[in-house]
């Protein structure tokens, strides 16, 4: 199937989200459309999955121009959409999923749901596209990757030949992207057309066929997947952007926090933080790599007094374990938690409230019984120009941000009040290149005041490029503390849990040495290794999540507009 | 070197975790009741000087064959049932159950006291007073029938996303209705039907306002359930009182006798012969479950309710569907209020009495099901009518106290004691596209 898009247009109040967009996905190729926040990618496509109408503009498929008002005219034309928040039932079974608003031509007379026929669809289709899922599988039990193979498959059993994927990486693992790149690639194979929407330039380099750059509403070029990063970069950002962060080598100053047997529980009483112990110095990024789910949540969630723990966390040798999160905010934690839908934003406050959330009841934003709203809207107002936040005004309601503002607004909370120690959960999850460089540069900024700095994230490159040290999770242990220069292999060895025994023991500044050089040895790693990395992903048999799996991820990113 | 890691799994932590809490509550709950039945019941003065206690078996209002009064020795009775009651619990304390084997527990606990209750109630050293059975469950089932059929509106409505807190409204106003429309063409029937063509109308009022202008569902229930009661009282005194015959005066329903089955042993006259309302309303709840969940009305009524966005971009009308739930809703609640005219004859003013929000009560006790919303209203409608059974008997526990109980439960419910009770996700939440 030929999808054209002649001139689509769509303005929001004075805004124009899309102006005069052309783009062609011809068969049977991964065509990326790739946008910093807020470009207008998901506008566009949600005007071609009937979920918006355009101002002006044509769809044409196939030599045809089809209206669509409504998502039922777009599947019956042959798309599918797997959305950034799954479109799934969380209490229905995935084959209940996969059959709603499709039941007619499985039901009786009077509309009798034909379970098994169902069932039996699920696992023709999952087995033709080699996408394995469980049809009786609770959706809310699943892991995110299984989740998204079952909209994947939810397209398909609506025999889909474009498919459109909004920026389905943003709440994936590493694994788990490379495993939709595989699928990816057998659509491909079987004929079917991808429209991958995305703001990561390695992923559009490593999967696609054709690139369109969207700024600003427009398209402002085409690139082949030869481009290097930084052409992408700044055809997508519209200036020159620094991939790489500039960071001088710095002395680490005195202990600033120094944890000591920290053991904190997870939801469902597991131990999900076992017998943890590291220092961080002032002047320093440690940063926190490991698979998500191996604790690093809840470790984050116990310094900044979010959840019960055991154990000391001194931060300096005030103790943290035990504190209430006022009282650690008191000592000036600067924190961007991991979900900011969840834990960072109030949604329906204005930017400039949320922007004092953690400092409303201290001078100059108030007192003990009153706000300075004066006070409150001129910082607003200031943080909207210096971190580039873009909405109308810092009255805007923060819920109206798309995702990359939202973090930008999280991230400017916990830097402008100078913090004593910096706490920073996936900085920049879901932000462009643009906005990514000027977060990295301003967490460098707080190490080089000489300030402590803990980063926690999934991505690897981010931890590589910030952190003077790094220190890999599994399973609730820090099973290593390894310079910045290691390699990916050696980190994703350790990530996987590689060389337990050596490091669980101690972690001083001293023990890096030792732990470095166990995982120094890949070849014979590697073999150990390999059977963990495929346990660690239940998502081969759509079998419900093991404990690796939160389930908060799934909320975690916003739309793009 | 690092193979050891790999069997390492997460260590469950004993104790303080939610099963657990929920064990330590049930079993010393049980304990406690099984001390109340013990020392409240058996051991009390009631029970004292070799009372007995006598329950009547013979409806005497409804034929069938007469049953021997059952006389038994109060005390020994009632302690060993207590004795039992204190087991299971220290039991359920001891040990983390099966689920299967909780449930089962939890009901030889309730049915244990209730009987003790009964026979505690019925106690007499002199052998006079007596509570007859099948009065008790003729009453509950009389009870009962508009608190399953407002609770069915509920359930309906509330599976696909609104909430219908204007269940007593509907009621009301269906009686109104039946009353009205049934003594002007002199037939009950054709009042039932006006009666749920009424409550329709008010589910259409809630559906159009909710839906279309948003607003806030649960003041809107409740706003509505002021202007059915304004409405209806005004109308009542203004025509009825004044001119009952030819406005507000029916013939009561009759009750339909099924050959065979009524003749059972003093269940048949309670369950099988009633007015034809008191079947349907069963069978209404066996069809909303088959709907809810084997067809794909249910299936799509579901998702509206969990997920709207989830259904409208497979195609699903969302809010089509809400309105037509609404509606539906609104017209069995609309034959509850029916029932409660054509069961006596005459509409009153505010006859619901509240029965709406028990309805309501009983929607989230019966944990949004059909089933459950069934066995909430039997519960509601055994201890309404236990209260009134009782109240001739003189108890030293005042008989409006007695009928608190089961909202006291629906309480512990909401809170979670008593499992796990989760509302559909998009409950009272407008569904606005884009």
């Amino acid at each position: 199937m030929r999808l054209e898009l002649r001139g689509i247009t769509k303005t929001f109040g004075s805004v124009a989200a899309n102006s005069a967009i052309d783009l062609t996905v011809e068969p049977g190729e991964i065509h990326c459309l790739l946008g910093e926040n807020g470009a207008g990618k998901s506008t566009l496509m949600n005007i071609l999955y009937g979920l918006l109408t355009p101002d002006s503009g044509q769809i044409v498929v196939d030599g045809q121009t089809r209206e669509f008002t409504s998502p039922g005219d777009a599947i019956k034309a042959g798309i599918g959409m797997v959305h950034q928040h799954f479109m799934l039932v969380p209490v229905f079974t995935v084959a209940e999923n996969l059959v709603l608003g499709n039941e007619e031509s499985r039901g009786g007379p009077l509309g009798w749901l034909d379970r098994r026929k169902a069932k039996a669809d699920v696992k023709e289709v999952s087995a033709r596209y080699g996408l394995p899922v469980d049809p009786e599988a609770l959706i809310e039990d699943l892991p995110v990757g299984v989740q998204q193979r079952v909209e994947i498959v939810k397209a398909l059993m609506r025999d889909a030949e474009v498919l459109i994927l909004d920026e389905p990486t943003a709440v994936l693992t590493p694994q788990e992207t490379e495993e939709l790149f595989t699928v990816m690639r057998g659509l491909k194979a079987a004929g079917k057309s991808v429209v991958f929407i995305t703001h990561k330039l390695n992923e559009v380099r490593a999967i696609a066929d054709r690139i369109t750059v969207i700024r600003r509403g427009a398209v402002v070029g085409s690139a082949e997947p030869t481009a290097s990063a930084r052409e992408l970069a700044s055809l997508m950002v519209g200036r020159d952007v620094r991939l790489v962060v500039e960071k001088e080598p710095r002395e680490p100053g005195e202990v600033a926090l120094s944890v000591r047997g920290l053991k904190v529980t997870d939801d469902r009483g597991f131990l999900a933080v076992d017998d943890v112990s590291f220092d961080l110095h002032a002047g320093e990024v440690l940063g926190v790599a490991g698979v998500q789910g191996n604790g690093q949540t809840e470790l984050v969630e116990a310094l900044t007094g979010l959840r019960a723990a055991t154990g000391s966390a001194e931060l300096f040798g005030r103790q943290l374990v035990g504190a209430s999160p006022r009282a650690v905010l008191r000592q000036g934690l600067g924190h961007v938690p991991e979900d900011r839908q969840h834990d960072g934003l109030v949604p329906d406050f204005s930017i400039a409230e949320n922007l004092v959330l953690d400092q409303f009841d201290n001078k100059p934003f108030g007192g003990l019984l009153t706000l300075d709203l004066d006070a409150i809207a001129k910082n607003g107002a200031d943080r909207l120009a210096e971190f580039d936040i873009r909405a109308e005004s810092e009255r805007t309601p923060a819920g109206a941000l798309s995702g990359g503002n939202q973090q930008k607004v999280v991230v400017a909370r916990a830097l402008q009040r100078d913090p004593s120690l910096l706490i920073a959960s996936q900085p920049t999850r879901g932000v462009d290149v643009g906005a990514m460089e000027f977060i990295h540069k301003r967490i460098v900024e707080q190490r080089d005041a000489g300030k402590p700095v803990l980063i926690v994230s999934t991505e690897l490159d981010e931890i590589t490029a910030l952190s003077d040290r790094i220190a890999v999770m599994y399973r609730g242990k820090i099973v290593g503390i390894v310079p910045p220069d290691t390699s990916n292999e050696e980190l994703g060895l350790l990530m996987a849990g590689g060389s337990g025994d050596e490091a669980e023991a101690s972690l001083e500044a001293e023990a890096v040495e030792p732990v470095a050089e166990a995982v120094a040895e890949p070849d014979i790693e590697a073999e150990a290794v390999e059977p963990v990395v495929e346990s660690e992903t239940p998502a081969e048999t759509g079998q419900p999540a093991a404990e690796e799996t939160p389930a908060a991820d799934q909320s975690s990113e916003s739309a793009d507009e | 070197m690092a193979v050891a890691t790999i069997a390492a799994a997460p260590t469950a932590i004993a104790g303080g975790t939610e099963a657990d809490t929920r064990r330590y509550t049930a079993g010393a709950t049980q304990i406690i009741m099984g001390l109340v039945m013990l020392l409240g019941f058996g051991l009390g003065t009631r029970t004292a000087h070799g009372a007995s206690t006598t329950f009547g078996m013979t409806l005497v209002s409804k034929q069938g064959t007469h049953v021997p009064d059952w006389v038994f020795p109060a005390r020994p009775v009632i302690v060993a049932l207590a004795v039992v009651v204190v087991l299971l619990g220290a039991a359920r304390l001891a040990v983390q159950l099966p689920r299967r084997w909780r449930l089962i527990g939890t009901s030889v606990v309730l049915f244990c006291f209730t009987f003790a209750f009964m026979a505690w109630s019925a106690a007499d050293p002199k052998g006079g007073e007596r509570l007859i059975l099948p009065s008790v469950l003729d009453s509950m089932v009389i009870a009962a029938v508009p608190l399953v059929l407002g609770a069915l509106g509920g359930v309906v409505g509330e599976r696909s996303g609104v909430v219908n807190v204007a269940i007593e409204g509907q009621l009301l106003f269906g009686g109104f209705m039946t009353a009205l429309v049934g003594t002007a063409t002199h037939s009950l029937w054709i009042g039932v039907i006006a009666g749920v063509l009424a409550g329709a109308l008010m589910g259409l009022l809630l559906a159009v306002l909710a839906i279309r202008y948003l607003i806030e569902q649960v003041v809107l229930g409740v706003v509505l359930n002021l202007l059915a009661l304004g409405v209806t009282g005004f109308l009542f005194k203004s025509l009825m009182q004044t001119n009952q015959n030819s406005y507000n005066n029916l013939t009561p329903f009759t009750t339909v006798r099924i050959p065979g089955l009524a003749s059972i042993w003093v269940i048949g006259p309670v369950a099988f012969d009633q007015p034809l309302i008191v079947y349907i309303a069963v069978f209404l709840v066996m069809l909303v479950h088959l709907g809810l969940f084997h067809t794909r009305w249910g299936l799509r009524t579901r998702a509206v309710g969990e997920h709207p966005a989830a259904a409208d971009t497979v195609g699903v009308k969302v809010l089509r569907l809400r309105y037509r739930n609404v509606m539906l809703g609104g017209a069995f609640a609309g034959l509850g209020g029916a029932w409660l005219v054509g069961n006596v004859g005459n509409f009153t003013e505010n006859m619901t009495n509240g029965k709406g929000f028990i309805a309501l009560a009983a929607v989230i006790f019966g944990r949004w099901s059909p089933f459950g919303a069934l066995a909430a209203a039997a519960l509601f409608g055994f201890t309404d009518a236990l209260a009134s059974q009782t109240s001739s008997l003189q108890l030293p526990i005042p008989s409006d106290l007695l009928t608190t109980l089961p909202y006291v439960a629906t309480l512990f419910a909401v809170a979670g004691l008593i499992g796990r009770v989760r509302a559909p996700a998009a409950d009272g939440k407008p569904y606005i596209k884009g």
